[in-house]
């Protein structure tokens, strides 16, 4: 039955974006979706898909945006990441859409990021992600490294007392930046070098074993240790099972992810991983009113009762309402002016605060800390006293400490020196 | 409390948790006995603390609980450490809540009164952080060290290694003088000199470090190792000097059986990854190795059967435990059914054109991975891993056997034993090996050689099949599954001697070992970048493999 | 009649061959031009992201052609042909980066920003030259070659064939590809080059430059296809041919069959590695995906799609796969690898020589009915050298299968 009805909103997802294409006629604003359907990354991508069609069908129902209907342009770039700046010059050229909602990976935001600034594009990147960037035509509505990984340790050392410190991850950038982010972080708190065990595995890495009877043995050293998690995607699913079955309890080395959301989850028996962490902006489980109302409306969206929210959705549910606000403010989707409007617009995110978009393209964000429960939801155990601003360029890479990101007159550059007063890495 | 509550209370609790099922049973049945008798007044009213607590203050209380001369506790402190304490938002009462077949069941664990269908936004939760469940752990295990069931008596123990509380020394003792069992009496020892290791007297502390030499359990290697640590400018946080002496010796002793324990394990990791390997390629070395497919859609039917294994467990919810006896049939049933499809639709008009069948098959893997994009969606589905293959076998403190990989491994053998007796001692073996061998000259002698391709293919592919319900246990249930390991596997068939089932056996252990002893010095990556290495220059040099095939059908 | 020159003659012969040769002659000079003379209003208006998508389409079809060139004409299946692309790719990527100094991310003047990124201090000795224009070129075609060289070398000499071959290419492809996706490597790991700002002093946004590559890989393309076609017509060709449809039997003839193969490896994975080269700058960016085996086993889709065995089939196949891959996936998203696989599906039972071999059918098929009955007997091949290729693939259909057949049964 279950899968009947997943069939069906397939089918009537496909029939809608056909009536749509039809009802071309009227005058519309594009909204282009450029995240992959199918290949490795469909599994994440494929619910911001259909996050983005939500928040158009119901911007719809409102009365569309400046008198027009939205609609929607999906494109599948497939998880190839040269197909996704075909893609995005199909997107921007071709199909002339006014704004992108799009890209998951960070080589994937790379590859289109050119394209983007050479035509003049507008991008809305939904996914926490290393920083070191802060272009034009980007608004980076995930969070920076200081939204994520710094508070996370905070708490881990504050409030648990980790001495010891696995920084486990998978090796790309991502992980990279964070680790070297984290480990020049936990240098400047007093760690030793020799409580620092950094691991590195490849993509869809699936046997553990040694790696976590490792971990076991660093862990047994008489200070309290944890594991630091950039492991991404399918490789986390046997991390986890081999972490349960060799016996290493969250209560012993709890594990702080931060590419483990509820839609991981749901791809897993949580029961061996209760009490290990996760830090995220958001968690389904959030105790507000609007968090409940969007919850409510996705579910009923997707035609599925079981399905799960998690952070890169909200994040979606921010810049696109930051879009609209700023659209609206302008009163014109013309690329400049809407770069310009959005600057300072204030929406509310699904915690229950306000999101603003700072004049780096990066938006404040609380940061929470959540215990995984039984049911496969976070138990918020901790979160910042408000929400931090998302930094561009972080003050523990040498390379990028004196760099500064403000897209605001006079400045108006993404990659400022503010030692040599220079403006680099631009191409327009 | 009393017995006859239990059948109604474990009805509502038939849920796919058995383990809860389990502990609430123990926890009953250990009550019972006593349960008449104790309930103290003060339950309720340090119950009530708990609400407005912190998780600081929440651990204090636990301990006041704790010492409550009422049997309630157990279970209270059990469902707080599940996760289930709730209580009633307008309301005295403490309930475990649960969501049974898509209803909510409250059970009060004051009056063991059971709600059908409660709304969940009635009842709030008394959350539970790491800290707190340790504390919680280490109560109940205190509590539980009297169970009359051994294994719950010994995981107590294994708790109380955790345990940093002096009062605990008492509570040990009062257990070792009426325990019977050696192992669990060795538990206990350990975790008493632990205990005196950390808060004894001089002496004591000696002689507590002195009898710990030996033991393998990280926990005592991690006590060890604290006495040793040093703080930021040099002066050793441990004070005593014999102390230090003392530990640093046990801890030397520790070392060295570590290392060898670390040698044995490693070599239960190669087994491991031999097996699963194995797994996924055997199916292979039929479809490719006898039949001369270039089948790329393996790994999909390797995926098919892991998705059977969710579907089968989405059937039988309640009998998780039994549900991997249902799916290795079943997994081979689909997986067998749809590569004879795929063998009659579309392989039967391309033998003879091996190559071709690499692009027919490419594309067949295509769609069905879309299609399981389609039906079950992109997303990874979760499988549950029975209770018997959780956890591990504890052959010693640093040794320990998981038993999914240990089950796959014996799992491995069988399957490659079946068929090798399937292939060489019945008929249809017989027969197979025939068409393969001359196809017009079995065809004379009568055999039906179409329906028999039909059946090795399907035999190929319900093997792969299998295959995927073991890897339901590993790792991910996805769309991508069987991307992942179509490559190896034609790797192992390869390196093995396309043909044979011994090189397929012996080729998937020696990269399965080779790789797991490559690890430690070269990185996950790197050592599969040199087993890669390792098979392309191999298989210059002996081009057909390990076990090639002699004689005159082998020529050319 | 005028006498003709050696070249000339085979151009000549080949009327295929000629017909593409045309048509990509005219794109070639049609597109930029439109794309570059006329306003964006314009009807005929050609688009700068179709004139890329062409030129992407322009590389996979030279890619294609050095596969068929092995596959096609000497029976050798490289299921790791990505890899070569993606060497000839990476050395371009290279060159490109060197060219980005100061404007990069972090502003230094030496090192790419993943380097400063990931501390290094200096760079490694691989990147040396590459600042080179002329040292980068050459190392697109000598990395692959080399590459191809010892792996040949090896491969060929203990006498791997067949299905034994076909793996280990796969395996040197994925070992590549997991090697490159390392940080230490010291080629920016999983994300790969890109970035990249100009190419010779032209920037690479401006739609010149674009139009310039894409000339560059019609030009390429088309010398590909020239040398490809000289090889499998001169003397040397036969050899491969009858390498195909009977090693052991050209073997015993005295031939030196493992130099044959050898030289014609060699030449397609440099082939291969120049459509990278030409890729690389087009798409913008290049990363460790490239090696995946599966992109691999695509090219011998296209290959097989266009027609094995006919140089001009294996460009077709490329462009149309290619063309249906982007057409798919921006019209139907959800279903597009449910059309991808049918095809392929399809296309292997009921197209056994591909797109071509349709078309060549049919034009019997008209011949035929033209000439009516009285010359029913026998049908010449349209061209003499076509034909031959033709009859030989066709014996070429069961001779080696069955061979590997037999090799990997009992």
């Amino acid at each position: 039955m279950k899968k009947m009805t997943k069939l069906g909103a397939g089918i009537g997802a496909l029939a809608l974006s056909f009536s749509v294409s039809l009802a071309q006629a009227a005058e519309t604003i594009k909204v282009g979706v450029l995240h992959s359907l199918s290949g490795t990354m469909a599994i994440s991508e494929t619910t911001l898909k259909d996050t983005v069609l939500m928040l158009i069908e119901e911007q719809n129902k409102q009365g569309g945006l400046l008198g027009k209907k939205l609609e929607p342009v999906v494109v599948d770039p497939a998880s190839n990441w040269p197909l996704f700046a075909e893609k995005a010059r199909e997107l921007l050229e071709k199909e002339k859409v006014d704004v992108v909602f799009g890209c998951w990976t960070s080589v994937s935001r790379k590859s289109v990021l050119p394209v983007f600034e050479e035509l003049n594009g507008l991008l809305f990147y939904p996914v926490q992600y290393e920083g070191e960037e802060s272009s034009k035509n980007v608004f980076y509505t995930g969070a920076a490294p200081n939204q994520q990984a710094i508070p996370a340790v905070d708490y881990l050392m504050n409030e648990v007392g980790v001495k010891r410190w696995v920084l486990a991850g998978t090796d790309y950038v991502y992980p990279r930046t964070t680790n070297k982010i984290l480990e020049a972080y936990l240098k400047d708190k007093g760690v030793a070098a020799s409580d620092i065990m950094i691991n590195y595995t490849p993509f869809g890495h699936s046997d553990w074993q040694s790696i976590v009877s490792d971990v076991k043995k660093f862990g047994s050293a008489g200070k309290k240790t944890a594991v630091v998690s950039t492991i991404n995607g399918d490789a986390n699913v046997p991390f986890y099972k081999e972490l349960g079955n060799q016996g290493i309890s969250a209560e012993d080395i709890p594990v702080v992810a931060f590419s483990v959301g509820e839609e991981e989850l749901s791809g897993l028996d949580t029961g061996p991983l209760v009490g290990h962490l996760a830090a995220w902006n958001y968690f389904m489980s959030v105790d507000a009113e609007i968090n409940e109302q969007f919850i409510e409306a996705w579910k009923s969206f997707i035609k599925d009762e079981d399905r799960v929210t998690n952070d890169p959705m909200e994040a979606h549910y921010i810049g696109f309402n930051m879009w609209v606000d700023a659209v609206e403010k302008a009163g014109t989707t013309d690329t400049d002016a809407v770069a310009e409007a959005i600057i300072g617009v204030t929406v509310p995110n699904l915690s229950g605060g306000f999101a603003t978009m700072m004049p780096n393209h990066h938006i404040t964000k609380p940061v929470l800390i959540g215990e995984i429960q039984d049911d496969g939801q976070f138990e918020t155990v901790w979160q910042t006293a408000g929400t931090v601003v998302g930094d561009a360029w972080s003050n523990f890479l040498p390379g990028s400490k004196d760099i500064t990101a403000d897209w605001m007159p006079p400045l108006s550059c993404g990659n400022y020196n503010v030692k040599t007063n220079k403006c680099s890495g631009q191409n327009y | 409390m009393s017995t006859h509550d239990v059948s109604p209370s474990l009805k509502t609790f038939s849920t796919p948790n058995i383990y809860l099922v389990f502990s609430l049973l123990l926890a009953f049945f250990s009550m019972a006995p006593v349960a008449t008798a104790e309930e103290s007044p003060l339950l309720v009213p340090t119950l009530e603390k708990l609400k407005k607590a912190n998780f600081n203050t929440r651990k204090q209380i636990v301990g006041e609980l704790e010492a409550l001369p009422d049997a309630r506790v157990t279970l209270i402190l059990e469902n707080m450490l599940e996760g289930r304490l709730y209580y009633e938002r307008k309301g005295t009462d403490f309930v475990s809540l649960d969501k049974v077949d898509g209803v909510y069941v409250a059970v009060s664990l004051l009056s063991d009164q059971v709600s059908e269908d409660v709304k969940k936004r009635a009842y709030k939760k008394i959350s539970v952080n790491n800290a707190l469940r340790r504390t919680l752990r280490e109560s109940l295990a205190s509590l539980q060290l009297r169970s009359p069931d051994l294994d719950t008596r010994l995981a107590a123990a294994r708790d109380l290694l955790k345990s940093k509380d002096k009062d605990n020394i008492a509570l040990i003792d009062k257990a070792l003088a009426s325990e019977l069992d050696s192992s669990a009496q060795n538990l206990l020892s350990v975790a008493k000199a632990m205990l005196l290791a950390r808060h004894g007297s001089e002496q004591e502390r000696l002689e507590a470090i002195s009898r710990l030499e030996g033991e393998l359990y990280p926990e005592v290697r991690s006590l060890l190792s604290g006495f040793l640590i040093v703080d930021g400018d040099g002066t050793p946080i441990e004070s005593s000097a014999p102390v230090r002496q003392a530990a640093e010796q046990a801890l030397a002793s520790i070392e060295d059986l570590i290392t060898l324990n670390k040698g044995l394990e490693n070599i239960y990791f190669g087994i491991s990854l031999g097996a699963v390997l194995l797994l996924a390629a055997v199916g292979l070395a039929i479809t490719f190795g006898v039949m001369g497919v270039i089948n790329m859609a393996h790994g999909e039917m390797i995926m098919l059967g892991a998705y059977t294994t969710f579907v089968i467990q989405q059937l039988m919810p309640n009998h998780i435990d039994y549900s991997l006896f249902v799916a290795i049939p079943a997994a081979f049933l689909v997986a067998a059914v749809v590569g004879m499809l795929i063998e009659r639709g579309v392989i039967r008009f391309l033998y003879g054109r091996p190559l071709e069948t690499l692009l027919a098959t490419f594309g067949i893997s295509l769609i069905l991975q879309q299609a399981v994009r389609t039906i079950f969606s992109p997303l990874n589905q979760s499988v549950s891993t029975p209770s018997w293959m959780s956890g591990s076998l504890e052959i010693n403190g640093a040794l320990s056997l998981t038993y999914n990989r240990l089950y796959i491994i014996i799992f491995s053998i069988l399957v490659l034993f079946a068929l090798a007796v399937l292939l060489k001692k019945t008929f249809f073996g017989l027969q197979m090996r025939a068409v393969t061998q001359n196809r017009r000259m079995a065809s004379s002698m009568g055999i039906r050689t179409g329906w028999l391709d039909a059946l090795t293919f399907g035999l190929g592919s319900g093997i792969a099949g299998i295959a995927g319900v073991a890897l339901s246990q590993l790792t991910n249930v996805g769309p991508n599954l069987g991307q992942a390991y179509i490559i190896d596997s034609f790797m192992v068939v390869v390196f093995g001697g396309v043909g044979n089932l011994l090189g397929t056996f012996v080729g998937a252990m020696s990269l399965g070992i080779a790789n797991k002893f490559l690890e430690p010095f070269a990185g996950a990556v790197l050592a599969k970048i040199l087993v890669l290495i390792f098979i392309i220059l191999y298989i210059q040099k002996y081009p057909r493999g390990m076990f090639a095939l002699k004689g005159r059908a082998a020529e050319e | 009649m005028v006498k003709l020159g050696p070249i000339t003659r085979f151009i000549m012969q080949d009327k295929a061959g000629r017909n593409m040769l045309l048509v990509l002659l005219a794109v070639a000079v049609l597109v930029p031009t439109l794309n570059l003379a006329l306003s964006e209003g314009s009807l005929l208006h050609v688009p700068t992201y179709m004139v890329t998508l062409l030129g992407k389409y322009l590389c996979y079809a030279l890619l294609a052609l050095a596969v068929d060139l092995i596959w096609g004409y000497c029976g050798i299946l490289s299921l790791g042909h990505g890899a070569f692309f993606a060497l000839g790719g990476y050395a371009m990527g290279m060159y490109l980066m060197r060219q980005i100094g100061e404007r990069g991310v972090y502003g230094h003047p030496e090192l790419p920003d993943f380097m400063v990124f990931l501390n290094w201090q200096e760079l490694p000795w691989y990147w040396y030259g590459f600042d080179n224009f002329f040292f980068a070129m050459l190392m697109v075609g000598l990395v692959p070659g080399l590459l191809a060289f010892t792996f040949g070398w090896l491969a060929f000499r203990s006498r791997v064939t067949g299905v034994y071959l076909s793996i280990i290419t796969q395996a040197l492809t994925y070992a590549l590809m997991l090697a490159f996706f390392r940080n230490e490597m010291g080629f920016g790991g999983n994300n790969g080059l890109t970035d990249f700002k100009d190419l010779l002093g032209f920037s690479l946004q401006a739609d010149s430059t674009r139009a310039g590559l894409f000339v560059a890989s019609c030009l390429a393309l088309t010398i590909g296809y020239l040398v490809s076609r000289w090889i499998v017509t001169s003397k040397l060709g036969r050899v491969l041919v009858s390498i195909r449809d009977a090693e052991a039997r050209t073997r015993f003839l005295g031939y030196r069959v493992d130099k044959f193969k050898l030289f014609v490896f060699v030449v397609s994975a440099v082939l291969a590695g120049i459509a990278g080269a030409l890729y690389v700058p087009q798409v913008g960016i290049i990363n460790p995906g490239e090696f995946s085996p599966i992109n691999s086993i695509e090219i011998i889709v296209w290959v097989a799609l266009g027609g094995r065995g006919t140089l001009y089939g294996a460009v077709i196949g490329a462009v149309l796969v290619n063309y249906a891959k982007s057409y798919f996936t921006a019209e139907f998203p959800e279903l597009w690898l449910f059309f991808l696989g049918a095809l392929f599906v399809i296309s292997t039972l009921f197209l056994p020589n591909g797109v071509v071999g349709v078309v060549e059918q049919v034009k019997q098929l008209t011949i035929r009915n033209r000439r009516g009955k009285a010359t029913d007997a026998v049908v010449p091949p349209p061209e003499p050298a076509g034909g031959q290729d033709r009859t030989a693939e066709e014996s070429a259909e069961n001779k080696p299968a069955k061979a590997n057949l037999t090799t990997t049964t009992n």
